[in-house]
């Protein structure tokens, strides 16, 4: 079963409460999804540490319900 | 998960200057992500390594314990772990995957 992108988005604001995030449906298939997530908590971290924080915010569905999610991390201007 | 296929992959990782744990081969990728690094990796135009995870179900499931990393592909230099295609991607476009096969000494592709 895929993840809705709006589900997708409340997981990674749960998690990480000042992130900007924007979730692109990449196919229209809700399976296809490309995510951008900014914090202010992601500075000073590598990109390797941002994006882990993202997955853990995705609780273990990264790689397993959710398969094909394009992630970038930044933080803010 | 066993030592024996964390062991193996440490072996792995060790042995190659630049390994990449991928679906699929170069030719042959059976995934976009896998494709993706593919291509960065001959535009980069360094020598490099591939395992396929789909032939080895306990590589494919040890690799992302090893590296706590959830997904494939996953890229190795010099036995660290890089990232995965979004990461090789950024830096790539920001010059910094360049770099750093620089300051890692990496041999070009033959």
């Amino acid at each position: 079963m895929p993840m809705a992108a709006a589900d997708i988005a409340d997981m990674i604001r749960a998690a990480i409460p000042d992130a900007q995030v924007e979730i692109t449906d990449l196919a229209g298939d809700g399976d296809h999804y490309a995510a951008r997530v900014v914090s202010e908590s992601f500075r000073g971290l590598s990109r390797v540490a941002q994006q882990r924080a993202v997955y853990a915010a995705l609780g273990g569905r990264m790689g397993g319900v959710l398969h094909a999610l394009q992630l970038t991390t930044a933080v803010p201007n | 998960m066993t030592d024996a296929v964390q062991q193996r992959i440490a072996e792995i990782v060790g042995g190659h200057d630049v390994v990449l744990f991928m679906k699929g081969t170069p030719l042959f990728p059976q995934c976009g992500f896998s494709s993706r690094a593919i291509a960065i990796l001959e535009h980069l135009g360094v020598g490099y390594d591939t395992v396929d995870v789909l032939q080895d179900q306990a590589i494919r499931q040890g690799i992302k314990a090893y590296s706590d990393w959830p997904t494939i592909p996953q890229l190795y230099v010099k036995g660290e772990f890089v990232g995965g295609s979004d990461i090789m991607m950024e830096m790539y476009e920001a010059g910094e995957l360049q770099q750093l096969m620089t300051d890692q000494g990496v041999a070009p592709a033959n």
